[in-house]
């Protein structure tokens, strides 16, 4: 059974303008970022549907320390979707200075930004980012 | 299946090592088989935790090179790998394989050798434990992902973040307060005040320097038999009453990382499979890997309600002697965590415990006690219950 939504075919979607995820046939749950299966029931059948791109922040976290490759300070978040899933985003346009408690509960747009492929990261990546309204 | 304990115990001080893998392992198992008073030639397979030997060392096989180095070539000698969850698992397999009866003599532990990365590569490197397509190009660190979870723990229980840092602040005092005493830990000796842990500097907001724990090169391991044999070759066998393991997929699958779901799934296994409850736990090493982490792992293994964990800190109920004795080792904070060898020292901790051996940090009277070990993104989750069997 050929896997239908793949991390190569996710990002070869946000290049054309789509946010791709993955909607169940049988429960009609939402799995984003995809998976062989249904998040909720485990169904193999589901279809590639196109996303709002609405997501509310959940948490976020100001990084000062970063992983190699990357320039701090910047904002990690998580972020419930309209659809329902939770995504990891960054929050861009935003002061890591301003950020505090009262980011939580803000809603934004999800995009992505190209992030530069490293020894470990198994080719070409992208990171989700979100745009508060 | 059959009855299993532990009969010897054995690591090395956490720390900064110049000694490789292999080295730091072979110490650590002579130590824990002199303890068992067998012959290396007893042992029947050797099973190593480790999460990322290829990357700090160019190492693979390195169970295979592990066991040779002690003259164990030719006994099946396998890796486990499941992040800083690694060597619990390997324990847990020892454990399942003595039960079964295809093994009498099990050696089993984790070695790790972080601090030859600088702290960039290091952070990458345990990056690796976060889904590696959507999740570690955000430069999601791992104090960030536990950031998140202080974050939204704050935010669920309506709790100020002041107030949450405050309980956050004395998990690290009380680690530090334990671990000083420690000969073993990485902060052995070494006195750290409430203004040092608020005066450090920011990592991932709100975790500062002193909510994390520190980079680490170790290795622990332990020697698992039939019970039966335990109780004759030594006085005082420690009995594996229950053991359950979990996983789970990407943080944000997760949802609400305040209770992470693979921790509920195989702490309710190794509960079962011993016939106890929370409430019959006197002594327990936790994965405090950042403060935040052991307030909600006492939650999530049953020692105060959720929401009440942070609570529970202020009160002094985690201290040793309190409710229930919370990491007496100085845990991951402050004993170390050479992440492959964590399991195994949090199971060398626990014995001690219930053999009376740990001096200054003893909690006195503990006939049983618990480890609970974390890999990854809350992807790995992994128990060992271990109760006095004399």
């Amino acid at each position: 059974m050929q896997y239908l939504l793949t991390s190569n075919k996710f990002i070869a979607g946000f290049r054309e303008g789509k946010f791709l995820g993955l909607q169940c046939n049988e429960c009609g749950v939402y799995t984003v970022p995809p998976q062989k299966v249904c998040s909720e029931c485990h169904s193999e059948n589901m279809k590639i549907v196109e996303l709002s791109g609405n997501g509310e922040v959940q948490t976020f976290t100001v990084i000062h320390v970063p992983a190699e490759g990357f320039n701090p300070p910047y904002i990690v978040s998580l972020v419930k979707l309209e659809e329902g899933p939770w995504v990891v985003a960054n929050i861009i346009d935003f002061a890591p200075e301003q950020a505090n408690m009262e980011l939580i509960g803000k809603k934004g747009k999800l995009g992505y930004k190209e992030i530069k492929p490293d020894a470990f990261s198994g080719g070409e990546r992208i990171a989700l980012t979100l745009r508060i309204i | 299946m059959r009855q299993v304990a532990i009969a010897g115990v054995g690591m090395t001080k956490f720390g900064r090592s110049e000694k490789t893998q292999v080295e730091m392992f072979a110490e650590a198992a002579i130590d824990a088989i002199k303890e068992s008073n067998l012959n290396i030639k007893d042992i029947q397979a050797v099973y190593v935790g480790n999460a990322d030997g290829n990357v700090e060392e160019g190492q693979s096989v390195l169970a295979s090179m592990c066991a040779a180095d002690i003259g164990l070539e030719g006994v099946p000698a396998t890796r486990f790998e499941g992040a800083c969850s690694s060597s619990t698992v390997a324990i847990i397999n020892a454990f399942a394989w003595v039960a079964s009866g295809l093994y009498d003599i099990v050696l089993a532990g984790g070695t790790e050798r972080q601090r030859i990365m600088e702290t960039s590569l290091a952070t990458r490197v345990m990056g690796f434990g976060v889904h590696s397509r959507y999740e570690t190009p955000t430069g999601l660190s791992f104090p960030g992902i536990f950031a998140m979870m202080a974050h939204l723990y704050a935010k669920k229980y309506g709790v100020s973040l002041s107030e949450l840092k405050e309980a956050m602040a004395k998990v690290s005092f009380k680690a530090h307060k334990n671990g000083c005493t420690n000969e073993k830990a990485q902060f052995f000796g070494k006195v750290v005040t409430m203004e040092d842990i608020h005066q450090s500097p920011m990592v991932a907001s709100p975790l500062q320097v002193f909510d994390c724990c520190p980079i680490s090169d170790g290795a622990a391991a332990v020697v698992v038999t039939s019970a039966d044999i335990a109780k004759r070759i030594i006085s005082k066998p420690v009995l594996i009453a229950g053991i359950g393991q979990s996983s789970a997929g990407s943080v944000s699958s997760q949802k609400d990382i305040t209770r992470p779901k693979a921790r509920d799934i195989s702490a309710k296994r190794a509960y079962d499979m011993a016939g106890l409850t929370p409430k019959d736990i006197d002594v327990c090493e936790l994965h405090d890997c950042f403060t935040i982490a052991e307030i909600v792992a006492t939650e999530g293994l049953g020692f105060f309600d959720f929401g009440d964990g942070y609570k529970a800190v202020l009160r002094g109920d985690t201290e040793i002697g309190g409710k229930i004795s919370i990491n007496p080792s100085g845990g991951i904070k402050a004993k170390g965590h050479p992440v492959g060898a964590t399991g195994a020292a949090q199971v060398y901790e626990i014995a001690k415990q219930l053999r009376g051996e740990c001096g200054p940090r003893q909690v006195e009277g503990a006939k049983i006690g618990m480890t609970d070990t974390m890999g990854g993104s809350f992807a790995s989750l992994a128990h060992i219950i271990l109760r006095r069997g004399w």
